[in-house]
């Protein structure tokens, strides 16, 4: 689908871009102080003016709607300037051409701190950010905060949880994994049932590898400023790599990219019969899959030690202000309003799943029955979830290169005899170059 | 051909012929004896079937069509279907009526919008390319003047240089000139090319008489007047030629609007169709496989319609030239 001459040469300009950032982040440093204060944001939101909003999560059109109503001499313009990689590239591209940059940016938690680093996204402290720390739960809280700034505002999150199949666990006999070890044993026994069955499908993506390592109390990035250190020889990581070699070794996970065609019929014909993955999972298996309603089921994410009750995030993203936005102030109420309050609520009630406390403990919320997974109340486990987010990980702040190399190095773990510990270790040694050659002092 | 005929057939390393006689009384036993009685002489517009060549002919005919096959069939299926059902055969319910006006109305009817944004680019874009190759052509066939080797050195190597080579400096020079997220950013390269212009060079000097432009100057008409009337009408079939490569070419670009192009409303049909796919990637984004295959299938049915309406000039046009009459 992707072409690699596409690709490479999109790496091209992203890396040619992320230089150019990199420079004037010396150079320029710190805030130019023009920051503004409420009172102007009151005043801006008076005055109007046309926001450009950069963004593909879908329940932002609804909030686009209730904001122009809200305030209707403001003009919102909501682009899908592409999804996830293909936006931050554009994004960079319009950033060094310094022409085309949007006001506020849908930017994902692992992608943030290239944009933070590069200081290229504003600050939004100064704007009363700041005093909406108790708003959020505290792992996207987390993720948008570096060192006494608010580069983003949490838009949704995804503590992580295990979704199953339960019409196959209970075809075949075979119960419903509370720990790791388990998990592997009825990924064996749900193989040896029908062969045509896999407990889940993984050909290499870094961000499910990351999220297993977090939750498995693995730590391997470590950064402050430009310092970086990669580990990936921790314990929390071993553990991980020693059970999912394991899977590997006796070709237990289906050999097949998530978000595929072939993806979405294996959810939906059984032969996946498990997802670890982020809470916002639900509107994807509803609309998507919407033949195997009534078959999943969702449970805690199986835990490293029995009893434990640890989690991770996967996935979830945040609206940031890029700093070359033309309307600072008009962009923050913006991005205000979609994330908190009304904004926040009415993206709930679409099916995104919230980062904002308030909506997290609503009784409606913890309450609502899906009927996709035949009436249960998952939000329960999803919130239980996202309580137990250890808050003191870290991504890398060139993360968006690092996963784009992810396949080079650990994907050959999973067509090749290489170990998945050798393919971190490559991983490791290309993310420590490349950030050499960025100007960042990184170690092990 | 004949003789040829004969000793391959017969098969006889003397290469004495046998006698008649022999050859229609038993004809089981001589392979080529029943052949000769039923059927004309080979000539270059009827040639002997060779069974080797019909096997590939055959599978190579197989693996052009299987995947359009395999798209007509799957248009048909909504997205349970798709998941559920064998690719190759249809599914229960059988829709394609209903997908093709859900794929129309879907998201506010914005594929419409993209089908008229490639209807745009390839009437500007490809249609301005023809045209410039065939004056371009035309002059530098039918012109003497200073640097007329630098240009054909700058055309044929320009005809080697990958688009997608030039695809980030043309979108930084774009970007300068505030033209990004424009049409005029889709249209502009699209109005350069190379090949088309090296193959109206080649053809015009061979389908055009320079004697033919002489008799026009010594009538009296001007240079316009003899291009208009005299030349153009001899260029057709390259100027379709070119017309289909561009038209085909502009149709199916992805790279360049893909790296020029943001909002989108500015969509073609290609970049559209992949929106459709990444949203199935996306948390809270829905799985819209269905609706991508048909917009597929629509999208390639205008470019085949062109295809076939205009292969026989297209046809024409090679064959100029390469037979001496």
């Amino acid at each position: 689908m992707r072409n690699h001459t596409t690709r490479r040469a999109f790496g091209a300009l992203a890396m040619a871009s992320a230089l150019a950032v990199t420079a004037t982040a010396c150079s320029s440093g710190g805030s130019d102080g023009t920051a503004a204060g409420p009172k102007d944001i009151a005043a801006a939101l008076e005055k109007g003016g046309k926001v450009t909003v950069w963004a593909w999560e879908p329940t932002l059109k609804k909030v686009v709607e209730d904001f122009e109503k809200k305030y209707p001499k403001v003009d919102v313009e909501l682009v899908n300037a592409g999804t996830g990689d293909k936006q931050y590239t554009a994004l960079q591209n319009a950033l060094a051409a310094g022409s085309g940059a949007p006001d506020v940016a849908q930017v994902e938690y692992y992608a943030l701190g290239q944009f933070t680093i590069g200081d290229s996204v504003e600050d939004l402290a100064p704007y009363g950010a700041a005093k909406l720390a108790k708003s959020f739960t505290p792992g996207p809280w987390n993720a948008v905060r570096r060192d006494d700034g608010v580069y983003a505002l949490p838009m949704d999150s995804g503590p992580m949880a295990f979704f199953y199949n339960k019409k196959v666990f209970d075809k075949h006999g075979v119960k419903v994994p509370t720990t790791w070890d388990e998990y592997v044993e009825a990924a064996r026994a749900l193989h040896k049932a029908d062969p045509k069955v896999f407990i889940t499908n993984d050909t290499g993506d870094a961000g499910a590898t990351t999220s297993l390592i977090w939750q498995a109390g693995g730590r391997p990035y470590h950064a402050r400023g430009t310092d970086v250190r990669i580990d990936f020889d921790d314990e929390g990581t071993r553990k991980y790599t020693a059970t999912w070699q394991k899977l590997l070794d006796e070709k237990l996970v289906a050999p097949i990219g998530s978000w595929s065609d072939a993806w979405y019929k294996g959810l939906a014909d059984g032969s996946i019969a498990t997802l670890s993955i982020g809470a916002w999972m639900p509107a994807n298996l509803t609309s998507g899959v919407a033949s195997a309603a009534g078959d999943w089921r969702v449970a805690p994410l199986p835990q490293w030690t029995k009893g434990d009750k640890a989690s991770a995030e996967n996935g979830g993203s945040s609206l940031a202000v890029p700093k070359a936005a033309k309307n600072k102030e008009l962009a923050y109420a913006f991005t205000e309003f979609a994330t908190t309050g009304a904004g926040a609520s009415s993206r709930v009630a679409a099916g995104a799943f919230p980062a904002t406390s308030a909506d997290l403990e609503s009784k409606a919320f913890l309450d609502a029955e899906f009927p996709y997974f035949g009436g249960q109340k998952a939000n329960r486990i999803f919130a239980e979830s996202a309580r137990n987010v250890s808050t003191d990980w870290s991504y890398l702040p060139y993360q968006v290169y690092a996963n784009s190399v992810f396949n080079d190095t650990v994907g050959k773990a999973y067509v090749s005899p290489v170990k998945l510990s050798e393919g971190l270790a490559a991983w490791q040694e290309a993310s420590i170059k490349y950030g050499a050659d960025q100007g960042f002092s990184v170690g092990e | 051909m004949t003789t040829s005929l004969t000793t391959t057939a017969a098969g006889d390393p003397a290469g004495t012929p046998r006698p008649a006689p022999a050859r229609t009384s038993s004809p089981t036993t001589r392979a080529d004896a029943p052949r000769r009685g039923r059927r004309v002489p080979d000539t270059p517009l009827n040639p002997r079937p060779s069974l080797p060549l019909t096997l590939v002919t055959g599978l190579v005919l197989v693996y052009t069509l299987l995947p359009l096959v395999w798209l007509l069939i799957n248009a048909t299926k909504d997205q349970n279907g798709l998941l559920d059902s064998f690719g190759l055969w249809f599914a229960d319910d059988v829709g394609l009526w209903d997908n093709i006006t859900r794929t129309l109305a879907y998201d506010d009817g914005v594929f419409v919008r993209w089908l008229l944004n490639t209807l745009l680019y390839v009437a500007a874009g490809a249609g301005g390319a023809t045209v410039l190759a065939v004056l371009g052509g035309y002059a530098l066939a039918k012109y003497e003047f200073p640097g007329r080797k630098a240009v054909f050195a700058v055309v044929v190597g320009a005809v080697a240089v990958p688009g997608t080579a030039l695809a980030v400096p043309t979108f930084l020079m774009f970007s300068g000139m505030g033209l990004t997220n424009t049409p005029w950013a889709v249209i502009i390269p699209s109005l350069i090319s190379p090949f088309g212009l090296y193959l109206m060079w080649v053809f015009a000097a061979e389908a055009v008489p320079t004697e033919l432009l002489e008799a026009a100057r010594i009538d009296g008409s001007g240079e316009l007047r003899t291009f208009l009337t005299v030349a153009l009408p001899l260029l057709m079939p390259g100027t379709v030629t070119v017309l289909l490569f561009s038209m085909v070419a502009t149709w199916n670009n992805y790279f360049l609007p893909l790296i020029m192009i943001k909002d989108p409303d500015w969509y073609p049909l290609t970049l559209g169709l992949n929106a459709w796919n990444a949203q199935a990637q996306t948390a809270g984004g829905e799985a819209v496989f269905d609706l991508i295959i048909t917009g597929s299938l629509l999208t390639i049915v205008p470019i085949v319609a062109v295809f076939l309406l205009l292969q026989r000039y297209w046809q024409s046009g090679l064959a100029a030239g390469s037979v001496k009459e």
